[in-house]
């Protein structure tokens, strides 16, 4: 098993794979001794300077259910990507942890928008307005819709439970003179 | 068909499906005990468009191994040289960098030219597939008298100058002058403006550099100018850009009121981002809020955009005394999908003492190698989605294949596809993957003619210095300006490890 996919699971399925694999240790083919140089029990993080968000707060599971709270991530190939979150998860980190193609250039300083998502419409009035720096921000994004936030100013919360928020579809080709291309 | 696995791990639906493919791929290749040749991937160039296509790759394929080229020994590129010190939120994306480069299919080769130390046939005789992703290096120029006075810089090397940027550290920047002109209305435009702009107090918590601290701290100007040959609808500087603008401590806008009246009744039927805009223009030159105007009340300096103005003549001798704007009407132009508006001559106008002039019209990009076919009007590499065209295995990532426009944003999309382009064409066997040995067959190379390769962790050493010099004046990092002390700092030895 290569080192860097196995890296990419996320916390709680690594715990559930090494746990398996102690129990069969070496019965099989794989091979533990690489797997556990991988120190698993330590993820790296890269911080930033705000005590909020980075990221950290998401990777501890729900302490209770009273803390849940479900949301659906809709990937860009339409497939539905349910994720137990829990009350004070930032959207955006909650994306990473589960491995789903966001990006979070800024690390939710709101000086990029690589986290642009589609809150469904039932629960885009639940949110908080938009500040002016996060609507500045999405004046840059691609497809903008009048749902569109951005990931990382997404805060849970109960009343958020079953949330959709959708990836934008497509992108759009850059040209220097705002030439289009149409598919062939 | 799965005879390795005994217990299937709980895992989540997403990653228990990776992992069954891992596990499959694994088994095969077990069984035909055929080692499959590993693709290797080369990068040319370290900044956003390098590191967002080498991360799609390194995802999209779990054995590519990619090495990243840079001409200079510190790697990020426009992030560390072009991002302004005061934007220190939009640097974070290094973090993102850092955890690519840090991948062990990764490596950082940085103190490389292509073109100079290596040449493109001999990387694509080493690697299966070359990507070229070393933006735009140089400027538009505006062809016109007088271009080439003492006083004209191009907004581009002042941006190198003040970040650090070895070749610009010994620009020669004359600010004794009351006013300076800015040519161009894009945000780099007013990245200009506003170092100009901001008080020196607020620079020197930044990670300007210091020779720049240095120079500002003694500047003259009052009054800074920025011309566009388009109207207020036609701005290409973003919202938040122009929204500092109107925050700068101790400096106010000039805005003539008559140029954005007109402004109010087309708002409502302008889409999104431009009407919020011209919405926030609007409202900056007709109607500021009692905060803003107290702000502005004792303001020391000031800024004012010029509309529908083309220079035609930079005047003076060897310094500059004036510049000759041609005034322009705007006709709508249908040709262009952008329906932008084609500005036309009409007059001229004679705008006196002048002293410092920055054009900023824009950046193109340049061939660095012959092999290479280049759209010369363009300023961009010919290509077909990302595909070099008439080189099988080259390919063109971020502004030197889009042309040198958008935020991070659009260079990320363009990185994420050129990865996704090349991780289809290996798999569908397009790209030679036999006989390519990647970085073992360049580096030898390189060592018989004698370049001292910079790695990831000799820019660890490098950063590491750098933050430390920071931190004794102040400052979240002081860069090293000088490339000799970045390769001197990269050669010693690498502290114990953690």
């Amino acid at each position: 098993m290569s080192a860097p996919l196995f890296r990419s699971f996320c916390r709680r399925c690594l715990r559930n794979f090494s746990k398996t694999a102690k129990l069969r240790n070496d019965s099989n083919g794989l091979n533990l001794q690489r797997v556990f140089k991988l120190n698993l029990s330590q993820r790296q993080f890269h911080k930033t300077t705000g005590p909020l968000y980075h990221g950290d707060y998401e990777m501890q599971d729900p302490k209770s259910e009273d803390e849940v709270v479900n949301i659906v991530y809709i990937t860009r190939s339409g497939e539905r990507i349910p994720i137990r979150g829990k009350v004070g998860d930032n959207a955006m980190y909650l994306a990473h942890r589960y491995g789903i193609e966001l990006e979070g250039a800024c690390e939710a300083s709101l000086a990029c928008s690589t986290c642009h998502v589609y809150v469904h419409e039932d629960y885009s009035d639940r949110l908080p307005e938009p500040q002016e720096e996060e609507d500045d921000m999405l004046d840059m994004a691609v497809f903008l819709k009048e749902n569109s936030r951005l990931g990382c100013q997404i805060v849970l919360n109960k009343d958020l439970e079953g949330m959709e928020l959708s990836l934008p579809q497509a992108t759009r080709n850059f040209y220097v003179d705002g030439h289009v291309p149409q598919p062939h | 068909m799965l005879p390795n696995v005994i217990a299937v791990p709980r895992l989540c639906k997403r990653h228990l499906h990776r992992f069954l493919k891992q596990q499959f791929r694994h088994c095969v290749a077990d069984h035909t005990s055929v080692d499959s040749p590993v693709p290797h991937v080369c990068v040319v160039g370290s900044g956003p468009a390098g590191f967002y296509t080498a991360q799609q790759l390194l995802k999209g394929n779990p054995d590519i191994v990619v090495d990243i080229y840079e001409k200079l020994p510190v790697p990020f590129g426009l992030v560390r040289f072009g991002v302004a010190p005061d934007h220190p939120e939009v640097k974070n994306v290094i973090n993102t960098f850092t955890k690519t480069a840090k991948s062990e299919r990764c490596s950082f080769i940085g103190n490389v030219e292509v073109g100079r130390d290596i040449t493109l046939q001999q990387l694509r005789d080493a690697y299966s597939a070359v990507v070229l992703a070393y933006g735009a290096d140089n400027d538009k120029t505006l062809g016109i008298p007088g271009e080439g006075l003492d006083n004209v810089l191009s907004a581009r090397s002042f941006v190198g100058w003040f970040n650090g940027l070895p070749q610009d550290r010994d620009l020669k920047v004359d600010l004794s002058a009351e006013r300076a002109v800015i040519l161009g209305h894009g945000n780099v435009a007013v990245d200009v403006a506003r170092i100009l702009l901001t008080p020196i107090d607020i620079l020197k918590t930044t990670d300007i550099s210091q020779h720049a601290l240095e120079a500002l701290s003694h500047s003259c100007i009052k009054g800074v100018v920025l011309v566009g040959r388009r109207g207020p609808l036609q701005v290409a500087f973003t919202i938040k850009e122009l929204r500092e603008m109107t925050k700068i401590p101790e400096c106010r806008p000039h805005l003539n009121p008559k140029d954005y009246l007109e402004l109010l009744d087309l708002i409502p039927d302008l889409p999104r981002p431009r009407s919020r805009l011209t919405d926030l223009l609007y409202k900056t030159a007709l109607e500021p809020n009692a905060r803003y105007k107290a702000l502005w009340a004792d303001a020391k300096r000031e800024w004012k955009l010029q509309f529908l103005r083309s220079p035609i003549h930079i005047c003076g001798e060897t310094k500059v005394t004036g510049i000759k704007l041609a005034i322009n009407r705007l006709e709508v132009c249908l040709h262009t999908v952008r329906k932008h508006f084609k500005p036309i001559f009409t007059f001229i106008c004679l705008c006196p003492l002048v002293y410092q002039v920055l054009r900023s019209i824009g950046y193109r990009s340049v061939s660095i190698d012959k092999d290479i076919p280049f759209n010369m009007e363009r300023g961009v590499v010919s290509h077909t989605q990302g595909r070099v065209d008439g080189l099988i295995g080259v390919y063109c990532s971020g502004w030197v294949n889009t042309g040198p426009v958008g935020v991070i944003l659009t260079t990320m999309t363009n990185g994420f596809e050129t990865g996704k382009t090349i991780i289809h064409d290996i798999s569908n066997g397009t790209l030679e993957l036999s006989g390519k040995q990647g970085k073992n067959d360049i580096l030898p190379l390189l060592q018989k003619s004698g370049v001292q390769v910079v790695s990831f962790s000799d820019w660890m050493k490098i950063d590491e210095a750098e933050v430390e010099r920071g931190q004794n004046c102040g400052k979240p990092r002081e860069k090293l300006v000088d490339i000799d002390a970045m390769l001197k700092i990269a050669s010693t030895a690498a502290p114990s490890p953690l």
